[in-house]
């Protein structure tokens, strides 16, 4: 997501007057949207009116405005353009409050157009009033409101600008009922519209010389990659697999980074962080140089902050300068655009004389494949109960040869498919990493199905998560989206339950959930179809099933209801202090975590 | 995400810090539009900064242009994050620290002043003493009557505490001070 790359599909249309309902459907237009996810209600009636009355975008009716935006995200994120929301006033804009801050903490693209009170009732209380601009000013990357039909078309177009440009976020454009009414001439986008905001994407020569540098000096190198990769784009990726293939470093990333790298290259180490794989934070920790690719050294990543990674040299590539020094401090800061700064890195490592000794790195890799000796996904296999991981296993087996899009929910059913779906393609893994938003896999798979009308859609479930934006299910009927939510149901808020047993003496406080819905009933009451699979013979025939079924399907498969997930570093440990799985008894998970551990989240 | 928070806030982040923090004042050029100062209020609420003192007026009407003078207290890591975090705001133009910069031009600190208004009542004795102390700290009368005085005075936050510590048995009525308005000194623009 690059700055400029942006260019309407269509000719823009010259300055002429319209209304600025009108305005809003010709700057989607010109901006290149095709699809827009929403909801109706009195403050954007004037809006939809026109969508009613045009097709060169079409609407996606949702059930909920979180939905909208989730589905939103899941566009974005599978397609590398800006998704695009439309809710009401008052209780539409709050319902968007929750995906636009998940697009903020995951830098997706997004762009909310909200319906307002006419501007002569704002601020007096009015029926679906609230103060939009105030509400989301924190969970945007910017916002604005719109009170003069003058300025509508100028702002809806640096809003598309501002969202996707620099590091992407979500954006919000407050739009107030007479203004949609109101009169004005319309101006077709314009490149670089404000003075205030222009994002680096050029790295600092001087400063990839020094990071190649230190990459040739490396003898335990590792590089860690993030989801700023797959936002800066395919080419990117390709770049990242280039430098990875020229130097041989062993590599490993984000949540949100899956897939800039395929999971079957030699040199990948798994995710790392809390659910990562042994190898990988132990590589992380023994490194002498890191090169951290379009990441944040989240808490998640990092573990205990003092006893990260002590021993190494840091380069850290990032588009957004506040991103550097946050929390760990770096030797080498590199502020720029991915693609740009990997074009370069790898042009300069290609020309540079210096490399990595070779007896240094054979030792190093020798060291990590000690490490992924410990085998630290495994699990211990059953003929009776279906293990979450080996569903997730069958799964991946079952659907990788195709065009498969994989999105989840939160919990330890997202962990398991990190760790047991190998992504081959960026793109290709919508999640939520940062807010951690339970509800948003069912929505997002909307989305992605709607971009990618004949691909196989996805929404690795948990059965808590999925009750969250089950409605959306309606909406994919709708839309024929064929959506396939596959959901582990071990009747627990699983992730709740393990951190319980971790932190809280096994006391499972209102984490089981006693009144489960009949998911086979629920998916025939929307129209869809449904299947149960409670043995592991039946897995793979039930997946089948699922894959073939024109229509969309809720997959509730039974798994073992206490299966907890491993490896983990526990609060307040550092990445060489990892719980494997079979040191993972009873007594050593109570253990785990010491008092001051017990704070943290 | 100030020292302390740091300390004992959420997540890993139990490191502990071991720079000292400082105070800085930070001009801000921002494009004068409805909603900027929250975004940059918000900015240090929801991040956990501090500030100690605010000064916002336009000062480029025709480009439509702001400059918020912050004064704020961090170690020389989260003044850097808070400078970076400002940056990010889209209305906003430049941030300057201008404590770091004056260093760097070899001063101990930028120029910082302070105005209040500082309305003292009181006959007799005390109205002699209130003038005489006034006319050393160079505060002006701009308003008075038998009973009361009002001085307007400008300095250092630092003189301005002074006089109002002094002011205060001599019948101290009210205080109004505006923040800090600061710039570096020597020929050069921000």
């Amino acid at each position: 997501m690059t700055a400029g790359k942006r260019e309407a599909d269509t000719p823009p249309t010259g300055n002429r007057e319209m209304t600025g309902a009108e305005m809003v459907v010709q700057a989607l237009i010109d901006q290149g949207v095709e699809h827009i996810f929403g909801y109706p209600g009195g403050a954007v009636l004037p809006i939809y009116d026109e969508l009613f009355q045009q097709d060169r975008v079409e609407h996606i009716l949702v059930r909920h405005e979180q939905g909208a935006g989730h589905a939103a995200e899941g566009y974005a994120r599978s397609t590398g353009k800006v998704g695009v929301m439309l809710v009401t006033s008052g209780p539409g804009a709050t319902n968007a409050v929750t995906p636009l801050q998940d697009a903020l903490m995951d830098s997706i693209p997004l762009v909310c157009i909200s319906g307002q009170v006419p501007t002569s009732l704002i601020g007096s209380d009015a029926f679906q009033e609230c103060d939009t601009v105030g509400i989301t000013r924190p969970c945007t990357k910017h916002n604005w409101l719109v009170k003069d039909i003058n300025d509508l078309a100028r702002v809806l177009h640096e809003a598309f600008h501002v969202a996707s440009t620099g590091r992407p976020g979500p954006v919000v454009v407050d739009i107030p009922k007479d203004v949609q009414f109101a009169k004005g001439i319309y101006t077709p986008p314009q490149t670089a519209p404000r003075t205030s905001y222009r994002p680096t994407v050029d790295g600092d020569q001087q400063a990839i010389a020094q990071a190649v540098q230190l990459m040739a000096s490396a003898r335990k190198p590792v590089i860690y990659s993030g989801g700023g990769v797959v936002n800066s784009g395919p080419q990117a990726c390709q770049l990242l697999r280039e430098l990875v293939e020229l130097t041989n470093f062993p590599i490993t990333s984000t949540l949100m980074g899956l897939g800039a790298y395929p999971a079957s290259g030699k040199n990948w180490l798994g995710m790392l962080g809390m659910h990562g794989t042994y190898e990988a934070n132990m590589t992380m920790h023994d490194c002498d140089v890191m090169l951290c690719v379009g990441a944040r050294f989240d808490d998640r990543i990092t573990g205990r902050l003092d006893a990260f990674s002590p021993n190494s040299k840091k380069i850290h590539i990032d588009i957004d300068p506040s991103s550097i020094n946050k929390t760990v401090r770096v030797d080498v800061p590199i502020i720029g655009d991915v693609e740009r700064v990997l074009e370069d890195m790898v042009r300069q490592w290609r020309a540079s004389e210096r490399k990595p000794e070779k007896q240094a790195m054979a030792e190093w890799w020798a060291q990590i494949d000690k490490w992924r000796a410990r085998n630290s996904l495994a699990y211990t296999p059953n003929k009776d109960i279906i293990m979450p991981q080996y569903a997730i296993q069958r799964l991946y087996e079952l659907t990788k040869d195709r065009e498969t899009y994989i999105t989840t929910e939160v919990g330890q059913h997202q962990m398991w498919a990190a760790q047991f779906f190998g992504f081959e393609a960026p793109n290709r893994w919508m999640t939520s990493g940062g807010l951690g938003t339970m509800g948003y896999g069912l929505p997002a798979a909307l989305g992605v199905q709607i971009a990618h009308p004949d691909a196989l859609v996805i929404d690795i479930a948990g059965d808590a998560s999925v009750q969250m934006t089950i409605q959306e299910m309606s909406a994919a009927i709708q839309h024929e989206a064929p959506i396939k939510i596959f959901i582990l149901n071990n009747q627990y808020m699983g992730m709740v339950r393990q951190w319980q047993q971790l932190l809280h003496g096994n006391r499972l406080s209102h984490s089981y959930t006693e009144a489960m819905p009949d998911f086979v009933k629920l998916a025939e009451a929307y129209g869809a179809h449904g299947i149960r699979c409670e043995k592991p013979g039946a897995l793979d025939d039930a997946i089948q099933e699922m894959i073939d079924v024109k229509k969309p399907v809720i997959f509730d498969c039974r798994v073992a209801n206490l299966a907890n997930c491993f490896p983990m570093i526990p609060s307040g440990k550092a990445h060489n202090e990892m719980l494997l799985p079979d040191e993972a008894t009873d007594e050593a998970v109570a253990n785990a975590i010491d008092a001051k551990g017990r704070e943290l989240v | 995400m100030n020292a302390q928070n740091l300390a004992s806030g959420s997540a890993y982040f139990i490191a502990s810090e071991t720079e000292k923090p400082e105070t800085h004042t930070l001009a801000v050029l921002v494009d004068n539009e409805p909603g900027v100062l929250a975004r940059v209020i918000g900015l240090f609420s929801g991040r956990g900064y501090n500030i100690e003192s605010l000064t916002v007026s336009e000062t480029e009407h025709e480009q439509h242009l702001s400059r918020i003078t912050i004064v704020t207290r961090g170690t020389p890591h989260v003044l850097d994050q808070i400078r970076h975090q400002l940056e990010r705001i889209v209305p906003v133009h430049r941030v300057i620290d201008l404590s770091v910069r004056a260093a760097e031009l070899g001063h101990e600190r930028p120029i910082e002043r302070e105005l209040a208004l500082i309305k003292v009542a009181g006959t007799g004795e005390d109205r002699v003493e209130v003038l005489r102390l006034a006319d050393a700290f160079r505060a002006k009368v701009i308003d008075a009557t038998t009973a009361h005085f009002i001085f307007e005075i400008t300095g250092k936050g630092a003189k301005i505490d002074q006089f109002i510590a002094i002011m205060k048995p001599l019948g101290l009525v009210e205080v109004c001070r505006t923040g800090v308005a600061a710039m570096n000194r020597g020929p050069e623009g921000m």
